[in-house]
C-alpha cells in the first residue's frame, strides 16, 4: 500500500502542474490524504474523504479525488470542498480563507437510487 | 446538558468532522458521535435516513444540539447552540 508521503509527493507534482496546490496547513493535508488511502482500501477508489461514498465507482465517479467540483470551487472560493486543494492566492492569504465552501454536488447525485 | 442532547453525525475521514470533534472536546461537553462511513448494511441505511430527516442533503458533519441542527463545522453556530 502506498504511504501518505508517497501519495503526497506524487499528487503534489501532478496537481501543482495543473494549478491546484495543497493547502499550506500540512496537518490538514496529511489527514485528508490518509482519508483517501482509507477510502481506497475500503471502496477500491479514492473517494472524497469529506463525502459519503456509495461504494459504487461509477456512481461516485464525480467525487473521486480530485473531484469534478474542485475546479469550479477553487475558481469561486479559492479552495475545494475539503480545503485539500487551494489556489496559490488562497495559500498566500490574498483571498478570504475563512469561507465555508458549500457542497456543489447536486442533491440527486448524493443518494444512489436503490 | 445531558449526553443525549448532542449528536454528531460524522465521517471518520472528513476534516470538517474532525475539526468539529476537536471543538466539542475543547468545550468539555458530552456528545454522541456516529461515524456513518464505518457502518454497514441496514445499520448504515438506518442512520442515513436519520441524518436525512435533519439535513436532507445528508452532508457531514451534521450536528444536533437539542432542537437545533447545524450543518458543517460552523463554530459560531455551535457556540450559540451550546450557549458558550
Amino acid at each position: 500500500m502506498m504511504s501518505v508521503e508517497q501519495l503526497h509527493e506524487m499528487l503534489k507534482k501532478t496537481q501543482e502542474a495543473k494549478g491546484f496546490f495543497f493547502n499550506k496547513e500540512k496537518k490538514r493535508v496529511f489527514e485528508l490524504l490518509e482519508g483517501l488511502l482509507i477510502n481506497k482500501e475500503r471502496y477500491g477508489y479514492m473517494c472524497c474523504p469529506c463525502r459519503l461514498a456509495a461504494s459504487d465507482r461509477e456512481w461516485d465517479r464525480d467525487i473521486i479525488c480530485p473531484c469534478i467540483y474542485r475546479a469550479p470551487d477553487v475558481e469561486e472560493f479559492g479552495s475545494c470542498y475539503c480545503a485539500l486543494y487551494v489556489s496559490q492566492a488562497w495559500n498566500e492569504g490574498k483571498i478570504a480563507t475563512d469561507v465555508y465552501v458549500p457542497e456543489r454536488r447536486p442533491v440527486d447525485k448524493i443518494f444512489k437510487p436503490t | 446538558m445531558s449526553r443525549c442532547d448532542i449528536t454528531l453525525y460524522a465521517l471518520s475521514t472528513c476534516i470538517h468532522c474532525k475539526n468539529t470533534k476537536e471543538f466539542l472536546n475543547g468545550c468539555n461537553v458530552e456528545y454522541k458521535c456516529i461515524e456513518v462511513d464505518t457502518l454497514d448494511g441496514d445499520e448504515r441505511q438506518k442512520i442515513i435516513d436519520e441524518v436525512k430527516q435533519y439535513n436532507p442533503r445528508c452532508s457531514f458533519p451534521t450536528i444536533i444540539v437539542g432542537d437545533k441542527v447545524i450543518v458543517g463545522f460552523r463554530e459560531d453556530e455551535l457556540k450559540e447552540a451550546l450557549n458558550l
